[in-house]
């Protein structure tokens, strides 16, 4: 049988090996938020046929009508992307008749976002409240679910410190896809994030069922072997579940689906596997570490996990 | 046979879900309940432009409920005046609109119209009152290209002539709208209706008649009643119309979106085709790794695939691109369903239960977690939805309803569906061919 816990340590590593680069990121860039949360008007023009006009051109446009924090990026497809302050319509409509009549190919509005500084920082603060309240909501449901073992409220905070790894997995990889692909943090990742939030539950869930159903049939074995066994029992559902079937669709987004889900698509894909790790290699085995209270053996010297199963 | 009963009862939603999902379908018509049947496309889908209106008063100003849903359907109206097919108008938080235009490309006009002061008048109609909703062409507002194709109605004077409008009671003691004029409304309205008694004075608000009380007498004082059939509340909503002409509260433009109607289809096109191929392979994976059961979770996913649809056409839900991701990840907490259960069911034939035995325990057992696991869904599900709602944020709403929807979908398809169908199958498995169907 496989001795999943045994290496617990090992996955925790693994675990913050992914997390820390893209909270060193977060430090040295700062964080990459889309016109969601701060506000500010974005306009994403192509041109055809032939080439986008040069950044600075458009710069300079923008700059005619007092408009001088634009950033200007080209994309590929003959497309660019123009992000400034908010811009009122009508001046964001001579604008686009400006950049109409310097360029000589057809300019086609593929999609305007336009949002009010103060309404962004509202969406932040609901997003952040939203976020906060469902992670309380599941603890308490969790402990209530789990009212008949003993700590059940172990169980509820162990799914969310779960859930704030995966949190975490899924901001690190948003920032190294910022790095990489000009990846940014908009609505749509807030619907990924708390889609990956809902599923990670769920599959801690199902462990934890496994936990609190054997608990009760293996009264004598101890706590670890207890767990270790259910997460095995588990093991074969969870990869049926999260890589043949969600993952298969995921994949299958972000291959073959439109453009404007792939970031979506891969979030969920990256989001959804982490939940089922987590809920495996995370979840469970800190339940185990809070059962054995082994941060007592952390900083002691020599002793190191040598009354784990006590 | 209680098997038999849940058949009847799956064959009978199913056919249902099926007549609701045929393309082109009549539309449901049974006596006076009327409802259209058609797939409803987000903005994100077919291209157009989305606009968050928010009630523009200073900081602190307590908006008043009421006030804040006549602006929501003075806007409706105007936006309804756009032309504009499945647009659509909704009240987000407390103090929010959001209009959503499918297919327009401009958003500047079409933003300007909804923005704009409304234009009241008051139009002679002679003896033939028009009934409110008629469109009309009026010679103050069409002054300078005359529309000879529909009838010119001459405007006495418009709404700037009004002072002060309040619901009171007539000598019969039902609802009526008195209402003040300033001077120079005073004297036109004196001339026009020492003139026209008997006539119909239509009130028209952005072309629209809202209301066409006759002259009664000759009303010279510059103040007058109109009375009619009314009760506190269409009364209420008369005076507010008459009052500020528009919108009781000014609005502002805090959010536009415009999406290309090229963006949208590709995207829906590929995304389309992505789940297709992503449906099979999971179908072909059920059905190899899990034999006769899985083959009849096929059956129930697809069941649960067309009810859901079927679903999202009746009530109509909007679908968005994350809409379907939603849907997408629901057709997973199918699977998942299904999966515990026959993962379990594997287990407690190979330890060697009967195969009867071995269906019931396999249910009872995998439900607690089925149960659980899906019920933090829904709670997500339901924040989410929250979040959404208060921010106009449709995309956010939209996956949030289509995930739910089929979650809930999703566990009456793996605990009823599946499990009728294995209670009809079983019968008919001899019991040394359990490791060909069950694949134990």
């Amino acid at each position: 049988m496989f001795n999943i816990l045994g290496k617990r340590y090992l996955f925790f590593g693994i675990s913050l090996l992914i997390i820390l680069p893209g909270l060193l990121l977060a430090i040295i860039y700062g964080l990459n938020l889309s016109v969601d949360f701060t506000g500010g008007t974005l306009m994403e023009l192509s041109f055809t046929p032939g080439d986008p006009p040069p950044p600075a051109e458009i710069v300079a446009l923008y700059n005619q009508f007092d408009v001088t924090d634009v950033q200007v990026q080209t994309t590929g497809d003959n497309t660019i992307v123009a992000r400034s302050s908010f811009i009122e319509d009508s001046l964001r409509g001579d604008i686009l008749s400006a950049i109409e009549e310097s360029v000589s190919d057809s300019v086609t509005v593929v999609r305007v976002d336009s949002v009010g500084a103060t309404i962004g920082q509202e969406v932040t603060l609901r997003a952040a409240l939203a976020i906060a309240v469902a992670a309380i909501i599941v603890v308490v449901y969790i402990t209530f679910a789990f009212r008949g073992m003993p700590n059940a409220f172990r169980n509820g905070v162990c799914a969310i410190i779960a859930e704030i790894h995966d949190v975490l997995i899924v901001f690190s990889l948003v920032m190294i896809g910022g790095l990489l692909w000009d990846w940014q943090i908009d609505a749509l990742f807030l619907t990924a994030l708390l889609t990956v939030i809902g599923f990670s539950v769920q599959d801690t869930i199902v462990v934890f069922d496994r936990i609190r159903e054997n608990s009760s049939i293996y009264k004598r074995l101890p706590f670890e072997t207890l767990v270790n066994h259910s997460i095995i029992q588990t093991l074969q559902r969870s990869i049926n579940t999260q890589l043949m079937t969600v993952e298969f669709m995921l994949l299958a987004l972000v291959l073959f689906g439109g453009i404007t889900l792939r970031q979506f698509a891969v979030i969920l894909l990256v989001g959804l596997f982490s939940g089922t790790y987590s809920s495996i290699f995370i979840a469970a085995p800190v339940l185990v570490v809070w059962e054995n209270r082994e941060w007592q053996n952390w900083f002691g010297r020599g002793k190191k996990r040598k009354q784990a199963t006590t | 046979m209680r098997s038999y009963r849940w058949l009847i009862i799956i064959l009978i939603v199913v056919a249902i879900a099926i007549f609701i999902d045929l393309p082109n379908n009549p539309g449901i018509h049974i006596g006076s309940f009327n409802r259209e049947i058609e797939t409803r496309l987000g903005l994100d889908l077919v291209g157009g432009v989305q606009a968050l209106l928010e009630a523009d008063l200073p900081e602190g100003t307590a908006i008043e409920a009421e006030k804040m849903s006549t602006a929501t359907r003075i806007v409706e109206n105007r936006v309804n005046g756009l032309g504009v097919t499945e647009a659509l108008v909704q009240q987000a938080g407390e103090k929010r609109i959001v209009v959503e235009l499918p297919g327009v490309e401009d958003p500047l006009e079409a933003i300007s119209t909804i923005q704009e002061t409304g234009l009241l008048e008051f139009v002679d109609m002679g003896f033939n009152p028009l009934p409110a909703g008629t469109i009309v062409v009026t010679d103050f507002a069409a002054a300078e290209t005359p529309d000879t194709s529909e009838p010119l109605l001459h405007t006495v004077m418009t709404g700037d002539a009004i002072e002060n409008v309040q619901v009171t009671r007539d000598q019969t003691g039902n609802y009526a709208i008195q209402f003040e004029l300033n001077s120079e409304g005073a004297d036109i309205f004196s001339e026009y209706t020492t003139s026209n008694v008997g006539n119909h004075l239509g009130i028209v608000l952005d072309n629209t008649v809202i209301s066409a009380p006759r002259v009664d007498e000759p009303i010279t004082e510059g103040e007058g009643i109109i009375s009619g059939a009314f009760d506190l509340e269409s009364a209420n909503a008369l005076a507010v119309q008459l009052r500020y002409g528009s919108l009781p509260i000014p609005l502002k433009v805090v959010e536009t979106r415009t999406i290309g109607p090229t963006l949208g289809q590709d995207s829906l096109q590929k995304s389309l085709v992505a789940l297709l191929i992503g449906f099979i392979i999971v179908i072909l994976f059920m059905g190899i790794y899990y034999r006769l059961p899985g083959i009849l979770a096929d059956v129930s996913i697809i069941i649960y695939a067309l009810v859901t649809f079927a679903i999202f056409r009746y009530l109509p839900v909007t679908l968005t691109l994350p809409g379907i991701a939603g849907f997408m990840l629901s057709t997973g907490s199918a699977l998942d369903a299904n999966i515990l259960i026959f993962e379990r069911l594997k287990e407690e034939l190979r330890a060697g239960r009967g195969l009867n035995q071995a269906v019931d325990i396999a249910w009872k057992r995998a439900w607690p977690s089925i149960r659980d696991s899906n019920i933090a869904t829904l709670i997500t599900c339901g924040i989410l939805f929250w979040f959404g709602s208060a921010f106009g944020a449709t995309i956010v709403k939209g996956f949030s309803l289509t995930l739910a929807i089929g979650v809930v979908i999703s566990l009456f398809t793996a605990i009823v569906v599946t499990r009728t169908f294995l209670n009809l199958v079983l019968p008919y498995v001899k019991e040394k061919n359990f490791t060909r169907w069950f694949g134990i």
